[in-house]
């Protein structure tokens, strides 16, 4: 167990000598201790708490997590849109292709965002404005990004939606003659609209049902792998982790807990909460009348616990867990995890 | 679309004789003979039935309610005043133009000096900006309208000398009675505007266009505040009847010969031509606004239109 790996330490390493960083691997995307605070009347919501991964292009991040996690926060300070105020970043860096995202002025990250990084929002039905035609809408960020004429910047709208499988003549119809399903695709249109390089999907397919699903999961490997794209996927479906994302981090109250392969993480989960998120799953082999839920529920981000915070739900915990933060430990080659007792867990895991 | 135009035209003329004949039946049931009191006192009675005979109403009141309801609504003729003599439409065309100019010019100022206000106050929410704005709404929300006028001729017209105080020599004139009328509507439309604005900001529609590298003011500008708007258009209507209906104070105050000061005469005098005249006309103009209004609210969501070009087919 060699306890200096969690990533915190090597970034301090590499802050104090920057001329190192050029000499050895830079990640595409390299979030770096990232710490996310709301505040709203007076009280102090820790929303996102010392976050670090790293991303290459081509390569898929699942970021799993029940619903308040962090998850849609980490995205959205990656895309520089956290609603300031209330929300506060107290710390951390975000590193894309080498420039800190939180440091670059204003006027600059507009031409950042839309162009090299997209977003594709969780709620299909509220992410279109209803008052404009999605052709409209895909236009403003070609239009924004692009030196072209209207009409050159409409014909490639409408290619935009005959990539998602939507005919380019309705680019003249507004959100409300969409279904679901077909919104959730141009949402996904008017993100690839000018080649992302970064690719943040916030639950993309949470609102569809199943046989979209599909359809937009198929959509956005086929393009990943068209474009090199990197990409976020925040869900809490295992079943899309396990189909289209390359890493995984698991996110517990504002946390990655544990984080590493896709392998890593479905064969040899060591973490409790990941081991009990797997478990909550119903298997379709076994005759199961009950779900295996986490008991508990997840804490109140205003008080979160002392010491780990999942120790209160937490089958294995003991008194020191309630005492001290647990640090990341690498436990495999870059599988990482917030568990003192990992061993313990796995050995139990392996002799139940 | 073309079919729901039509039925709203229907109703809005359905709306004004339902007005016409509440306002007729009032006035009828006044107590007081209205020959006698243009009279007077020493009138004899033989004059007071010559009186009556001339003015029609010695007749039932179902054949006085025919005979207006015949000539104000089929051939736009309200009679002659019972005080003055003079054709009743002759002279409230005359008036119709003053009223109505005040009425939209305070009109046009609420909407947009109110709406900018708003996003003004939304834009800088918790800030000073913003409670500054606010406060200020809720004061002259609460100050009642003719106070406000005085105190405007007490001041621009009376302590600085630089607007008249009162009548319609030149467009300035007009200045102290628009802005009195529009200055509540003004403050009511910033509170609507701020609250809708408020609700849109943090609409995920609007994280979309921020996520497209749009620039701050645009999305305000293109994404925010059409959105915000339809509450705004809807208090629109209301806010021009209510304009309207404050006439005939801000035309006293400022003794402008329009429809509202007109409709005040009418009642002193009990002349019922006079009266009927205005109320019908206030009518008018408030349903045409509300239409309008309405229309504007379908012209801009295309939701809305959807659903009236739904009607259509059904």
């Amino acid at each position: 167990m060699k306890s200096d790996t969690f990533p915190e330490a090597k970034t301090m390493k590499s802050d104090t000598f920057p001329e190192a960083k050029t000499m050895k691997h830079v990640a595409f995307l390299d979030v770096k201790n990232l710490e996310v605070i709301y505040t709203q009347n007076k009280r102090t919501v820790r929303a996102v708490n010392h976050v670090s991964f790293q991303l290459d292009r081509g390569q898929t991040l699942g970021l799993v997590g029940e619903t308040g996690a962090g998850k849609t926060t980490i995205a959205k300070a990656c895309m520089g849109i956290l609603p300031t105020p209330p929300a506060r970043i107290l710390n951390g860096e975000i590193w894309l292709d080498a420039e800190n995202i939180l440091e670059i002025p204003k006027e600059k990250m507009l031409r950042i965002r839309g162009k090299k990084i997209a977003m594709v929002f969780q709620d299909p039905m509220t992410a279109l404005n209803p008052l404009q035609t999605i052709g409209e809408q895909i236009l403003e960020v070609i239009e924004l990004h692009n030196a072209v004429s209207r009409h050159e910047g409409l014909k490639r709208a409408g290619q935009m939606l005959e990539l998602v499988g939507i005919p380019a003549a309705r680019h003249v119809e507004y959100p409300h003659q969409f279904s679901g399903g077909m919104k959730q695709r141009v949402v996904i249109a008017m993100a690839l609209a000018c080649d992302p390089e970064l690719l943040l999907a916030d639950e993309p397919t949470t609102a569809l049902d199943v046989t979209i699903q599909a359809q937009v999961l198929e959509l956005i490997k086929g393009l990943r792998e068209k474009l090199n794209t990197a990409m976020i996927l925040i869900t809490h479906d295992l079943g899309v982790v396990a189909e289209i994302c390359d890493k995984v981090a698991v996110i517990y109250a504002g946390q990655i807990i544990e984080s590493g392969s896709k392998e890593d993480i479905f064969d040899r989960p060591a973490h409790p909460y990941t081991i009990g998120l797997f478990q909550s799953l119903p298997r379709l082999t076994a005759a199961e009348k009950w779900l295996k839920p986490i008991e508990g529920m997840p804490p109140d981000p205003t008080d979160l616990p002392d010491g780990c915070s999942f120790h209160p739900r937490c089958p294995y915990a003991s008194k020191e867990c309630a005492l001290a933060e647990p640090d990341c430990i690498e436990i495999g080659t870059g599988h990482f995890c917030r568990c003192t007792k990992w061993m313990e867990v796995r050995t139990c895991q392996m002799h139940p | 679309m073309g079919k729901y135009v039509i039925q709203r035209v229907l109703q809005m003329f359905v709306i004004i004789w339902i007005a016409g004949f509440i306002v007729f039946t009032l006035m009828y049931m006044m107590p007081g003979d209205p020959a006698k009191i243009l009279l007077g006192n020493d009138a004899t009675e033989s004059t007071i039935l010559a009186k009556r005979a001339e003015l029609g109403l010695d007749a039932s009141y179902v054949e006085q309610l025919a005979s207006f309801m015949y000539h104000a609504f089929v051939r736009f003729d309200f009679g002659y005043s019972w005080s003055y003599g003079v054709p009743v439409m002759q002279e409230l065309l005359v008036r119709l133009p003053r009223t109505l100019f005040i009425g939209v010019s305070a009109m046009v100022l609420n909407v947009l000096l109110g709406t900018w206000l708003g996003v003004f106050a939304a834009t800088h929410r918790g800030k000073w900006q913003d409670s500054l704005t606010m406060v200020i709404a809720m004061v002259f929300i609460s100050v009642p309208d003719f106070w406000l006028a005085l105190m405007c001729v007490l001041f621009f017209s009376i302590n600085l000398g630089w607007l008249p105080a009162y009548g319609i020599d030149g467009p300035l004139s007009y200045v102290l009675p628009i802005l009195s009328s529009a200055v509540a509507g003004i403050a009511i439309n910033a509170r609507q505007g701020r609250s809708s604005m408020l609700e849109v900001i943090h609409a995920d529609f609007i994280s979309t266009a921020r996520a497209k590298g749009q620039k701050e003011s645009v999305i305000v500008r293109k994404h925010m505040l059409p959105n915000a708007m339809m509450p705004i258009i809807t208090g629109v209507g209301g806010g021009l009847a209510m304009v309207v209906a404050g006439s005939p104070i801000m035309e006293s105050v400022f003794s402008i010969p329009g429809v509202g000061a007109y409709l005040l005469v009418g009642i002193n005098l009990r002349d019922r031509p006079i009266v009927l005249a205005c109320v019908v006309f206030f009518a008018v103009f408030t349903s045409v606004a509300i239409l309008l209004m309405d229309l504007c609210y379908a012209f801009l969501d295309p939701r809305i239109k959807a659903q009236y070009a739904a009607k259509k087919v059904g």
